[in-house]
């Protein structure tokens, strides 16, 4: 909750004041200290205070005649002053120095708009025509051509930040109504430019801008009583000329019909600003306010009349506000601290006296828990129980105390060597319990595989494996993750992939079983494959010796299935048969089990099928076969083990291998064999159920008795432990 | 130590804790209406009680009312105007926390005797209440089942001013909360329903594990059947009678899950009485079947069973020793000649068991430190040499039968024994702890066994540690030493030492797997626990020969049948 606390008189700004001849304040600037403020009138004159002294700590002013032009700026790194006066003569000096004649002069080639002074940085010195000089190297040749780059634009406002070492301006022009926006970057002396995107009926009045996480963050206070909010990406390489910004409305300057018409605003942290203005409620005499808004909530949180007047300027600097009310320059403290909806709500009184409903307090999951665990770590235990579970797993390995952040690790992706790159990534891993893991992974993946792309040398597979078993990906995260791994021929990730994400296009999940029918024996033997989902059920020895003699003729007597109605008989035959012995490998089986479980949809799924060869598309139709055969041994019609495909999946698959390749399948000799006994089997399987429904009522009678006698005290039952 | 007694005359004895026993102090004012409830304060100096209508505030040196309360003051509109206060607390801060019929939780100041907070908690009674040992949380158990905690928190962040605020309304029992408790980590409450639930609160527990997971309690983790394993006999131990069953059997042989015809029926041989109002607290019925024993908290009985024919005849056994009880724990040798009396202090007598119907004390073995917790779990071998003996301190001890002496102690683990069993063949004692672990201890070497350690560095399967209810009774195979049954409430177990123990990533429950897997495919899946969860909620399960197993279950329905009816909720449209 923000809030405005005491306010107190710094100095009087009229003509009996201390300070200046009541042209009023051209601008405030940080002083070298943190306590202390340069004040730069519209005159002749700049002061240093010590605000919370409320007096002045020295004064200099230049001669009659000259004028200041650009407000006074501390050098932080050498304690001088820099000044500007009449435009092009660049004076500096020390604490030390009384008289502004005296001290160092420099007369430059072109007018200056701006002087920006850095924290841990050489002062930026931005000329009206749009060039930009760091004070050393202008002091170097003071009268070296000034580039002018806006010829008819006129600068309104301009910023500097340093992003690492790198210290960045930005400043916006305007021009018949249109707005632009500048980025120079000096590392690179790059200068962008930006068009900002037109407002109907509205200007922008007033900027602010900060930067956080390569992101420089403009805010504009326009005409029409809003703040917007525009996004800049340092990270644009673009050589179009001109992008547009665009923007998106941030605050509404209105509460309860009341408008703030704002004339200037700050920034004070991620979800407050500070807007000075007139506040005009419908029918009443407008007053000039300071006001403190919560752009979350979208709430006025504070606000404060200053009913003698302001000169529509507002500065902050460390928790202070500096405006003129009246003739004063009063500084006015807040506080602000993040804001939750129970404060901004506040306290309601519980008035409910009914019973409440009950909820499900065991469905708190892991995040809650340790959120809740951060939240009450101050909690004490008393007694601690010592009963604590032993087990084999040891604790979760501590995350490294050295922080690696996300830029830079973005950064070592795109040109460290893989084996740095890897080790960052195990740290990465290795914090998994950070709160904002998913987002890193979101942003760590895009990379990784945009490296892998370009880099054929490059490919960290255990990290890929590990990420995407966490479950936290899916196909629309990182979709060219699958494309990359089908690439490599990654049959792990690919599997894994498979099993995991929830939303992979028909056509990617063709392009694996492509691969997974295509790929030789050889290559599958030297992969490593999770066989989970088919140990169960495939006897990897007996199959292996099989695989190659397979034997396609099936050998079982027409006649005698036409005439006999016995059906295990002819399930029998059949088994003896080519059904006995899987088709594929165990390792192309675990694969293709992969294909057989992931989601898809008939209609999107038929047109890239039916490009599936005829000899592979055979090949898959003969282990489908097989599968239906397995899990059809069992009454439970399902296949042991792990993620081992669904009847009803082995079906799906079956009926669109062959939708899709039903003439092909027609015309192959060798698929003949196999659609016959397919359809024996499929028949057989018909008949079998058709008689299993004739019994079901008799069936249900047996089952009804069954648990009568469940019902009874005592039984003798026969139990047997494999 | 004092200790306070409210009786239903309405007056409130002080008595002393001595050692050895309770001396009657003196009798504090006596005053109108049956106490009901009453608290202490924590400095011992004030005592709250909780009548009909009213609370009082009693000075103990004094013996007078400091303090009467009218609790009925404000009657809710239509509520019958007798307000009975169930439960009180007495806080440090001196506010009297109280629980009354109204379904109120209301806080008093002892010494204006003014209402402080009232939360209404329900529309049913509040029963019971627990102050946490930091008196910033509360527990309230209602008579519709539902717990309530309720929790002192500031008013607004960071602000000095606190209230209490109820918080998390728990509905674990159908019937009345009857009690409550207050553990630093959790809320503890047991209801009419038979359950005793232990739900932790979750922001004060650190880690996920043992404390972290809701348990409910249905029956005690106490052996309450005994089993005759020659005689094929079980003695159910109720809480005022016993039974004696013969086993019914069969001559027919079938495949699994096949219920096979009974051709002789179980026959319900004996009903034994226990004569006062004292619970039976432990029995027993010898190996034979010939002596039945059994133990209250003042009386110990034995019993010579005889049969002839289809008849039996039972008859006390006069003049049994005078043993100083109550005893925990009853066990017959494997040759029924002596019976193994779990008693205080770590001490169990031995008696000898004489023909035709007598017995004498042999012996009494003690611990050799000593100890002031009791022996509640006894395990004789089967060669008749060793007895162990787990006591409260969770202390084994074993010792020999030969020599009565004590033969060694097994290392001490930071967890309660829920189970103890010697193997008849190899002599090893096969422990089983509150926190799931299995312990093979070798009597004859005095240390673990090279299987023991094994399960101790690879660990035991996740699935196993997390299960819920301990295992309550070991048995084993004689037919193969290699196999060992364990139980719980939910499930048995054959664990076959001779097979690999599994691995996390392995099923643990991988019977039904198992039985669909050819057999080539099977070996490679098999490993040490063979569970069957058929049965269940087990009460007893035993190995009768190599054959056969009796399983007793106690279905949840037939408990909650016999319960009283729970109180009226009127549902929506009923």
């Amino acid at each position: 909750m923000a809030a405005l606390c005491e306010a107190f008189t710094l100095c009087g700004l009229g003509p009996s004041g201390a300070v200046g001849l009541g042209a009023g304040v051209l601008a405030l600037e940080p002083g070298p200290d943190s306590d202390h403020v340069l004040l730069t009138d519209r005159g002749r004159t700049a002061t240093l205070f010590k605000v919370s002294d409320q007096k002045p700590l020295g004064c200099w002013s230049v001669k009659h005649g000259q004028m200041i032009t650009c407000p006074v700026v501390c050098n932080f790194e050498t304690h001088e002053y820099i000044a500007v006066h009449d435009d092009k003569v660049l004076r500096i000096w020390k604490d030390e120095d009384v008289n502004l004649d005296k001290v160092f002069k420099a007369t430059l080639s072109a007018d200056v708009y701006r002087i920006h002074s850095l924290p841990h940085g050489e002062p930026l010195v931005l000329f009206k025509g749009g060039g930009v000089r760091t004070l050393d190297v202008l002091l170097e040749a003071p009268q070296q051509e000034i580039e002018n780059f806006i010829s008819d634009e006129v600068i309104k406002w301009s910023e500097a930040f340093l992003e690492g070492q790198e210290p960045i301006l930005i400043f916006a022009t305007e021009k018949d109504g249109d707005y632009f926006i500048y980025l120079q970057k000096f590392k690179l002396n790059i200068l962008q430019k930006y068009k900002l995107e037109q407002q109907e009926s509205s200007n922008p009045l007033s900027f602010t801008a900060y930067i956080k996480n390569q992101i420089i963050t403009l805010l504009c206070l326009y005409s029409n009583d809003s703040i917007y909010k525009v996004l800049i990406p340092l990270q644009q390489h673009s050589e179009e000329e001109e992008q547009i910004l665009s923007k998106s409305l941030l605050l509404k300057l209105s509460v309860s019909g009341s408008v703030l018409k704002g004339t200037s605003f700050v920034v004070l942290d991620k979800d407050h600003v500070a807007v000075l203005g007139s506040l005009a409620a419908f029918g009443e005499e407008s007053k000039e306010c300071l006001t403190i808004w919560n752009t979350k909530f979208q709430t006025l949180q504070t606000s404060k009349e200053l009913p003698l007047g302001t000169s529509g300027q507002l500065w902050c600097y460390g928790e202070k506000f500096f405006f003129t009310h009246g003739k004063v320059l009063t500084v006015n403290l807040y506080k602000c601290e993040t804001s939750s909806l129970a404060a901004a709500v506040g306290k309601l009184k519980d008035s409910q006296t009914s019973d409440a409903s009950f909820l499900n307090w065991n469905t708190l999951n892991d995040e809650e828990l340790v959120v809740s665990l951060q939240s009450q770590q101050s909690v004490t235990l008393k007694s601690e129980s010592k009963m604590t579970l032993r087990s084999r797993r040891s604790s979760v390995a501590k995350a490294p105390s050295d922080t690696l952040t996300v830029g830079q690790l973005l950064l070592d992706i795109k040109d460290s060597s893989s084996a740095a790159v890897e080790e960052e990534l195990k740290q990465l891993l290795s914090k998994a319990q950070m709160p904002d893991v998913q987002a890193t992974i979101g942003c760590v993946i895009p990379a990784l595989i945009n490296r892998c792309k370009t880099d054929p040398m490059f490919y960290p597979q255990n990290f890929l494996i590990q990420l995407v078993q966490k479950g936290e990906l899916s196909y629309s995260l990182c979709p060219d993750l699958m494309a990359v791994a089908l690439e490599k021929k990654d049959m792990h990730l690919l599997q894994i992939c498979l099993q995991r994400f929830p939303d992979i296009p028909e056509e990617i999940t063709y392009a694996c079983l492509k691969l997974f029918l295509s790929i030789s024996d050889d290559y599958l033997e030297r992969t490593d494959v999770n066989m989970d989902s088919v140990i169960c059920y495939i006897d990897i020895e007996s199959n292996n010796k099989e695989v190659k003699t397979e034997i396609v003729e099936n050998g079982f007597n027409t006649e005698l299935e036409e005439d006999s109605c016995d059906t295990t008989f002819t399930k029998e035959t059949l088994l003896k048969n080519d059904v006995e012995f899987c088709p594929v490998g165990p390792q192309r089986a675990a694969l293709l089990n992969a294909v057989l479980h992931s989601a898809y949809s008939e209609t999107f799924l038929l047109p890239h099928l039916k490009d599936l060869p005829a000899q592979q598309a055979v090949l898959f139709l003969r282990y489908l076969h097989y599968l239906y055969v397995k899990s059809s041994e069992k009454i439970n019609t399902t296949l042991p083990g792990v993620l081992s495909p669904t009847i009803n999946q082995i079906m799906d698959w079956m009926c669109l291998l062959l939708d899709a390749h039903f003439t092909v399948m027609v015309m192959l000799p060798e698929a003949k064999g196999l659609l016959s006994n397919l359809h024996k089997f499929v028949r057989a399987q018909v008949r079998f159920y058709s008689e299993l429904n004739k019994i079901e009522g008799s069936l249900q009678e047996l089952q009804r008795l069954k648990r009568q006698k469940d019902s009874q005290a005592y039984s003798i039952e026969v139990l047997e432990l494999v | 130590m004092s200790l306070l007694v409210g009786c239903e005359d309405g007056s409130v004895q002080l008595f002393h804790v001595v050692p050895g026993g309770v001396q009657y102090e003196r009798s504090l004012e006596r005053q109108q209406g049956r106490v009901l409830c009453l608290a202490w304060h924590p400095s011992g100096a004030r005592i709250a009680t909780g009548s009909v209508d009213h609370l009082r505030v009693l000075d103990v040196a004094s013996g007078r009312a400091v303090q009467r309360i009218m609790v009925n003051y404000h009657t809710p509109k239509g509520k019958a105007p007798e307000c009975v206060v169930w439960s009180v607390a007495f806080l440090a801060s001196g506010a009297v926390a109280s629980a009354d019929s109204f379904g109120r939780l209301q806080f008093w100041d002892w010494d204006t005797g003014t209402l402080l907070e009232s939360h209404a908690v329900g529309a049913s009674a509040a029963l019971s209440l627990a102050v946490s040992e930091e008196e910033d949380s509360i527990v309230v158990g209602t008579s519709a089942g539902a717990t309530y905690q309720f929790q002192l928190l500031p008013v607004k962040m960071g602000s000095q001013e606190k209230r209490w605020v109820r918080t998390k309304p728990f509905q674990y029992h159908t019937h009345d909360v009857r009690a409550v408790a207050h553990s630093p980590t959790a809320l503890i409450s047991g209801g009419l329903d038979g359950q005793l639930v232990i739900r932790p609160l979750m922001e004060r527990v650190q880690k996920k594990g043992y404390e972290a997971v809701l348990r409910k309690f249905t029956f005690p983790h106490r052996r309450l059947v005994s089993c005759a394993r020659k005689a094929r006999l079980l003695l159910f131990q109720f809480s005022q009678h016993l039974e004696l069953w013969r086993l019914g059997s069969t001559n027919e042989s079938g495949k699994d899950g096949e219920v096979l015809p009974v051709c002789r029926v179980p026959e319900h041989l004996v009903q034994l009485k226990s004569k006062g109002p004292e619970h039976i607290y432990c029995s027993c019925v010898s190996p034979c079947g010939g002596w039945i024993a059994y133990s209250t908290a003042s009386r110990f009985h034995l019993y010579r069973v005889r049969y002839k024919g289809d008849g039996v005849s039972i008859e006390k056994v006069p003049n049994v020793p005078k043993l100083p009880l109550p005893a925990y724990q009853l066990q017959c040798s494997a040759d029924s000649s002596s019976l193994f009396v779990a008693s205080d202090e770590g001490s169990v007598h031995v008696l000898q068991l004489l023909e035709p119907g007598g017995c004498k004390l042999l012996h009494t073995l003690r611990p050799p430190s000593g100890t002031p917790e009791a022996v509640y779990l006894l395990a004789p071998s089967a060669d008749g040499n060793w007895l162990a003996a787990a006591s409260g301190d969770w202390e084994i001890h074993v010792y020999s039968l030969k020599r009565f002496k004590h033969h060694c102690t097994v290392p001490t683990y930071s967890c309660a024994v829920t189970a103890l069993a010697i193997h008849p063949v190899t002599n090893n004692l096969v422990i089983a702890y509150a926190d799931q672990q299995l312990f093979e201890f070798s009597i004859p070497e005095k240390q673990y066994t090279a299987w023991s350690r094994t399960v101790q560095n690879d660990g035991l399967h996740k699935a196993w540690l997390e299960r819920d209810s301990p295992i309550t009774h070991i048995a084993f195979n004689p037919k193969n030493p290699s196999h060992i049954l364990l139980h719980d409430v939910y499930m048995f177990c054959i664990l076959d030492k001779s097979l690999p123990l599994p691995d996390d990533s392995a099923s643990l429950m991988n019977q039904s797997a198992l039985k669909q897997l050819p057999a080539t495919a099977r070996k490679r899946q098999l490993h040490a626990f063979k569970i069957c969860k058929k049965f269940q909620p087990l009460l007893f399960a035993d190995l009768l020969d190599e054959n056969c197993l009796v399983m007793v279950e106690r279905p949840i329905m037939d408990i909650k049948t016999q319960l009283p009816p729970a109180i009226q909720q009127k549902k929506f449209g009923t």
